[in-house]
This record gives C-alpha cells, structure tokens and sequence, in this order.
C-alpha cells in the first residue's frame, strides 16, 4: 500500500519497553471452556506477539468468539493459563482484562452517540480546569492531536451520531488507544465499512502495529486477512489447528485447514435431484435502496435455491425486498410469469411469498403465546368471521401444520418458548406454511439449533421443494446449502457473484456415494468461490 | 472517493448547525415571538407594567427550579413524575416544623423529606428496577397521600417572617427574591450538567446506557444521583411556594410535573436522554408562564386557558423535536 514506512512517533510513550522476545502480548496456555454438555474450547493455545496484527480464522461453532470473550473476561475458563504483557491474570474478569491492557472494539458499542468525538475519547477522564470544569476546548486540542498523530482524519467536535462507520470505528479504536490498550481485539471490523474505510482503517492498524500495539482480527474475508495479518491461527471445532505466517497460508490451504474433516450428520440427508417446474419467482435486475444491486434470478416450482456469501454480502436485504419489508429501488419482480407490485409485506403475502425471517425470537416468534396461536397469527383473516375468531379453525390449523412438520410440543396450548429451538423454527415456518405460499424464503433457518434438527430442518426445506413450492434459502453454513440446494448463487457487496449448480461442485475424482467427503470437496470450492468473488468485488471498487 | 465522502460529511454539520440548530433554538425563537405579541396586543392592559412581568417571575420560579433538576433526570434517560406531589409535602413538613422548632429546624425538616423521597424513588429505580416512570408515579400519590394525612387536609399557617422573606415572599429593592433563587440555581445547574464530570456522565447515561457502562460509568449510581437531586428541588420548590403563600398545604403543586417536564423538553431538553440544557429549560418555564398570564390578561375562563396553553405547548414541542 505503499505506506510501509510510517515514520515513527516520537510522541508515543514506548510501549514495546521492557518486552524481550521471549515474553508474549497474550499468551494463553491450555484453555478448556464447557458450556453445558458442549464443549466450545478442548485446551487451546494461542499467542500473540507485541508489534504483529494476527489473524483469528475458523468457521461457525470454531471457538473463536468463546477464546475472545475468554480473553476479554467475559467467560472464565474452566482450565488454563492467561499471560497478558507478562502479568499472568489470575482472577479473569473484564476490568481484570481491560487493566493488563486488553481492548476490545465493540462495532460502536462504546460510543455515545450525544456526545462529540473528543467528548468520548475522554469521556470519564475529561480534561479540568484550575476550577475544576470540564474544559472541552482542552479535550479537543488534545484529540485534535491524538488524531493527527495516528494520522486519522476525524474532526474532535463532530458529533459521534453524525459520524459514517469508518469513522466511528476509527474513534473507537483511538480511544482504547489513549487508554494505553496494548492488546486490540477487532472482530469482524470491515463489516460495516466501504471499501475507502477498509483502506484507512488498515493504514491505522500498520501504524498502530509499528509503534508495538499487539492486533487481534478476526475475519471471515481471507484476502483482507492475506493483506493485513502476518499470522493467522486457524481454530476448528474448539482445537487449535495451526498457527503459522501468513507467508506459509495461502487461501486454499486455510480454508482446507478451517473445513477440515466434516463431522457426520448433515451429509446423511440425501440430495435428490430437483424435477423443476415452471418459474415461480423471477427477478430481473432488481435493486434495493443500498442493497441489493441489480439482482437476477429464478426460482422454479420444486427447486431450492441458495444465498451464500458472507454478513453483508445483502443476501438479507435481498429476501426482505422480496418480501416487501424494504423497498424496491428499480427492477421488476415477477410471481409465476406475472409482474407484480411489491411496496409492504401484505402485497408479498398476496402474491402468495412467504419469508421465515433470520432473528427468530425478534421476528419470528411471541415466545410467551401459544403454539397454536402462533401457527395461526399470520391468517387470522381467514380464520376469522367478521373479525370473531373460529377457534376451532385455529385449532385445526395448529393440529395440522403440528402434524405435518411433526413439531414436537406437549400440545399446541403450550407456549412455543418451552419448545426446542429446532421445533421454534418450525413452528415459525408452519406459520407461513399456514398461508400456503408457493415461494417461501428461509433466512438462517437453522441458526442456533442442533445439528440434529439441523438435519431435519434440511429434509423438511427438501420436502416443501418436492410438494411443489419455490425455495430461497440463505445460509452462513456452506454444508447446509450444499445439502439443500439444486443450485447456488454467491453473493458479494449486494451483487450476485456467481451461479453454481449444485453437481457442479461435485469432486469427480471422489466416488459419488461417498457423501461426506464429496460434501467436503464442495465446501472447499464454495468457500472458495466466495472468496474470490470478494476479492474480485474489492478490486472493481478501488478502480472505480 | 475520500473528498466526495468529506463532502457528504461536511453537509452534515452544516445541517446539524443549520436546520438542527434552529430547531433546538425554536424556544428562544418562541419565547421572543410571544413577548412581542402580548406585548402588541395586550399592552392596554398592562401586560409591559414591571410588576407583571415580575409577577410571571414569581408564578413561574418554582417550575423553573423543579424544571432545573428534571432537565438532569432527562437527560440521563429517566422521567420523575413525583415533583408536584412531592412539593405539596415539603410544603407541609416545612410549616409544622417551623412551628415546632424554628426557621432552621423547618429548612432542615423541608430538605430532608427531599432527600428521603429520592433516596426511595433511587433505591426503587436502580436497585430493584422498577422504570421510574412507575416508581415516580406511585411516589406521587403516596407523598400527597402523607402530606394530606399529616396536615389533617388543612393547610399549616407559618409565622415567620424571616422564613416568608427568604423562601419566596420578600424582595431586594424591586427583584424578588425567588428571581434570585432561580438565577442562582439556574447558573449553578448549567455548570453542572456542562461542565463537571458529574453531568458529562449524566448526559452519557441518557445518551448510550451501554456504551455508558463499557466506558466505566455507573450508570445506576448516576440515575440514583439525579433522582435525589429532583427530589431535593421539588421539596425547594414547595418551601418557596410555602414561604410565598405563609404556609404549606398540600395542594401546593399539584400537577406541575406536567409544567416541569413540558418546560424541560419546550427547551430542547430530550424526553429520551442524552441531550439537555439547563438554560433552555429555564427559558420554556419563563414560556409557560408568559403564556399563562397573557391568557388571563386576554380574558380567557380557566377552561379556555387550559385548552389554549396545551395546544402551544404542543406546538412548541412538535418544532422542536429532533428528527431522526
């Protein structure tokens, strides 16, 4: 980036002082953490160097997020030993970790979106004076340096509401800086931010590493890590797979290390080929306000469909177009070869869509009511007379979808918060199945349940196809979409990147029945694939 | 691609000083626009004679000091209903214990019903967790529930002038000593809130509870601390309104934490935390009583004053609403 040489910053205390090369930023030894019956880490190691920015990489369930919150003191360890800058911590705990100089940068979390930037960044160490007033004109001289220091170009009087993401990172950031944060931890911080934030951001890190600040990152986006980090560590399954420079970790070998052998389970359900239909949901070149970018795509009767791609990649946004919850900025959607009009959810639900959305107990579920009355909450119209409920269509409409998705409830007056989170979601998706929809969209259908319902989850996503329905379904679990799907679409910054069709990722070499490591050579390429097309976006972008 | 999103910044703050700003300054705006019209229309009836408008100062000064601490419970992001209420009762400790005990004795009694009422509303709030919208409203019927039970519902003459001179009767000259109760207490309270860290943090916890916390705050001292100082200003309130009226009875405020809260947010203070400002509130409290007493100048029955007075105020607050 043509930036190699950032010249040193005589201003900044030396926090490299005292450090020789035997003593570790972080060094954690052996860590075990047991929720429950799961165990989410099995004795991991990790350390991290002063003056490096390392990568954290693993895919859903790694244990990457539960060995932060460790280090951040949010969970204690059941075993193991933390060092931080050659203090060894004993009694873990947030103010414990955040004493020994451990930031982490919450997306915006520590910011006060009332107060200006220099309000923040001194914000319960504001500067006095003789009297013992704040004197805000002295925070935002002394922010104003701070700032130009660290070469960040963000004004200390804004007001943090007013600011882009970029910039709120960038605050953040700044701001456990000038509480001497020796250890940062960034979690998916190019998230939120455009290609032009991503690049200052990583100027601000290099600098930041060169004055001896120890970097955590974690990404899911493997070219922003082959660009900024200069080790990664790879987790799996709650073990330490390796930890090497990224120099030795080209692209393909970390997503073999972060795939890994798949556990049994979601390679038994059976792919059967799709027998297609007429084209139920077609769009053509449709765009959203933000996200998505001219998107064109069909979907047939007995055909699943998958969105894969990575958090912000707008396969979200594009499902809630689809179904009328945000609004459509130019394209044309059109149901069964009939251009239709989709301005609110009720058109959606018209023209017979259905979308299970992604946060079940926000938006799927009213956890304290009934299974029943669940089940019949989207067409209560119909099972009404003049705005009087027939409750014994309600019951029978219950009694049905119970049945037929065999959602396993003591009975359906019991309220859907006692019931798995596997049998939650299907109650969510028996209430859309109520209303009969011939397209219906799955948002994470199977987020945060167990992969024994996960597998049944699939089947029924596989069932509903062959009943003759049209299925879009979005998953961050390369696996599921692989099982489910007949074809793949892998979206990137809103766009659609690429089409797969689902045999097209099958491993010729690879005996066909053999259905777990077929799955496995074609998560390999998939993950792949998605990579690429990151890496293709990004560069369209910097050109433009 | 960097100076066109420099560019998308900068008209940010321009609309931040601009139309913001003139949104937040609506009430100065107001307060100027209604003068000059009363001042046009009704000057006939004397609305410009010095001693009506110090009359507004009188009426209006115990709003203004209840109002100055409700700007602080606002700000953090909680809501004190309890002032009147608890106004009417310090009113009424304050008379007795004057008649038992003397001058001091009847100060020392009048804060300490302040103090105790806040702690109570603090407690429930912080500890227990109870919104202090519910807590404040129980709070309001139990404070007038006591003040009527202890008074036997008739109101406590208080003889002493020293007391009637200092809390609201007497004056320096021609300015009232309740205008310099406000003054005081006003200039006091915008330095608090702007320039200690104590309201920095206020502001903070209204502003972002969360991020509050993550910052070090505690949060639930701070909305502890404000509730007490409301509760403290509200028992000042109704010593004025006793030393003013020579006793303490317990209708005295009743229903002004409608005036109090309506005159935090007339000056720009917001209903949802993080924003607020003392003088602005100090200002939408002189607003209010302006409006008062150009409609009893007007001739307007009680039941006409309180229609046009709501709808005002409505207005008022609907201009200066932020928009998000």
């Amino acid at each position: 980036m043509g930036q190699g040489a950032i010249p040193d910053s005589s201003g900044q205390k030396d926090r490299g002082a005292g450090m020789t090369g035997t003593t570790h930023a972080v060094d954690m030894r052996g860590i075990v953490k047991h929720f429950g019956g799961v165990k989410a880490l099995q004795g991991v190691d990790f350390q991290v160097e002063a003056g490096e920015i390392h990568a954290l990489l693993g895919g859903n369930g790694a244990g990457k997020s539960t060995i932060l919150k460790v280090l951040n003191g949010v969970h204690v360890p059941d075993e193991g030993t933390i060092e931080i800058c050659g203090t060894k911590i004993i009694a873990m705990s947030p103010e414990a970790s955040r004493d020994a100089g451990v930031a982490m940068i919450f997306q915006e979390m520590s910011l006060i979106p009332t107060l200006s930037v220099a309000q923040n960044v001194y914000l319960t160490r504001e500067a006095k004076t003789g009297a013992g007033l704040i004197d805000d004109r002295v925070a935002e001289r002394k922010a104003k340096e701070l700032f130009d220091m660290l070469e960040v170009d963000v004004d200390p009087r804004a007001l943090v509401g007013d600011l882009g993401a970029g910039q709120k990172q960038l605050t953040e950031i700044v701001k456990a800086i000038s509480q001497d944060a020796r250890v940062l931890v960034l979690d998916e911080p190019s998230t939120a931010l455009s290609v032009s934030d991503v690049e200052r951001l990583f100027v601000f890190l290099r600098k930041l590493k060169s004055q001896g600040v120890a970097i955590i990152y974690v990404s899911h986006r493997m070219d922003e890590i082959a660009r900024i980090a200069d080790r990664a560590t790879i987790l799996r399954d709650g073990r330490h797979v390796i930890t090497a420079p990224l120099s030795e970790l080209p692209i393909d070998t970390m997503i073999e290390h972060i795939v890994g052998k798949r556990s049994k389970g979601l390679s038994d359900v059976a792919r059967e080929s799709a027998e297609l239909g007429e084209a139920l949901l077609e769009l053509v070149n449709v765009s959203g306000a933000h996200k998505p970018q001219d998107i064109s795509l069909t979907v047939h009767r007995g055909e699943v469909v998958g969105l894969a791609g990575l958090l912000g990649s707008g396969r979200s946004s594009l499902a809630r177009v689809i179904a009328g919850i945000d609004p459509v900025a130019s394209g044309e959607i059109r149901v069964a070869g009939t251009p239709v009009q989709i301005n609110k959810p009720k058109d959606a639900i018209d023209a017979r869509i259905a979308l299970v959305p992604e946060a079940r107990a926000t938006q799927g579920i009213i956890g304290a009511h009934s299974v029943a009355s669940n089940i019949s909450m989207a067409v209560l119209d119909h099972l009404s007379n003049r705005s009087v409920m027939n409750t014994q269509a309600v019951r029978e409409t219950a009694d049905h979808q119970i049945k037929h998705l065999s959602i396993k409830t003591a009975s359906r007056d019991h309220a859907v918060s006692t019931l798995s989170g596997g049998n939650q979601q299907k109650v969510v998706i028996g209430k859309w199945l109520a209303a009969d929809p011939d397209i219906l969209i799955l948002d994470e259908p199977t987020a945060g349940i167990d992969i024994g319902s996960k597998s049944e989850i699939i089947r029924l996503v596989r069932d509903l196809a062959k009943s003759g329905k049209a299925v879009l379904m979005i998953s961050s679990e390369l696996s599921e979409l692989l099982t489910a799907c007949d074809r793949i679409v892998v979206m990137s910054e809103g766009r659609a990147a690429g089409t797969y069709p689902r045999h097209d990722l099958d491993d010729p070499n690879l005996p066909a029945d053999d259905t777990m490591h077929q799955l496995q050579a074609a998560e390999q390429k998939l993950q792949f694939h998605i990579q690429e097309a990151l890496k293709h976006q990004g560069h369209a972008h910097v050109h433009q | 691609m960097s100076t066109s999103e420099n560019l998308s910044s900068g008209t940010g703050i321009v609309a931040r000083f601009g139309l913001a700003n003139w949104r937040q300054n609506i009430i100065y705006i107001g307060f100027a626009v209604i003068f000059l019209i009363f001042a046009l229309t009704l000057n006939d009836k004397g609305f410009l004679n010095p001693n009506n408008l110090l009359n507004i100062v009188r009426q209006t000064a115990m709003i203004a000091v209840m109002a100055i601490a409700m700007t602080f419970v606002l700000s953090a992001g909680e809501i004190d209903l309890s002032v009147g209420a608890v106004a009417g009762l310090a009113s009424v400790t304050t008379a007795m214990a004057i008649d038992v005990g003397g001058l001091f004795f009847g100060v020392a009694a009048g804060l300490a019903t302040g103090i105790a009422v806040g702690v109570f509303n603090g407690l429930l709030t912080t500890r227990i967790g109870i919104p202090s919208f519910l807590t404040t409203l129980a709070m309001m019927g139990i404070a007038k529930g006591v003040a009527m039970w202890v008074s036997d519902t008739s109101a406590v003459p208080i003889i002493e002038p020293a007391y009637s001179w200092l809390f609201g009767g007497g004056s320096i000259g021609i300015i009232p000593v309740l205008l310099i109760w406000m003054v005081v207490l006003g200039v006091i309270g915008h330095f608090v809130l702007k320039r200690t860290s104590f309201g920095r943090r206020v502001l903070a916890t209204g502003g972002g509870e969360t991020a509050a916390r993550y910052s070090g705050i505690d949060t639930s001292s701070i909305k502890f601390r404000v509730l007490i100082v409301s509760s403290m200003a509200a028992a000042l309130a109704g010593m004025l309104y006793a030393g003013r009226l020579q006793s303490g009875r317990f209708q005295l405020g009743e229903g002004d934490e409608l005036s109090v809260i309506a005159a935090a947010v007339l000056g720009g203070t917001s209903l949802f935390g993080g924003y607020g400002t003392v003088i602005g509130t100090i200002v939408g409290a002189l607003m209010i009583g302006l409006i008062n007493n150009g409609l009893i100048l007007m001739g307007l029955e009680f039941s006409q004053q309180l229609i046009a007075r709501g709808g005002i105020i409505i207005l008022a607050v609907a201009l200066s609403q932020k928009r998000s």
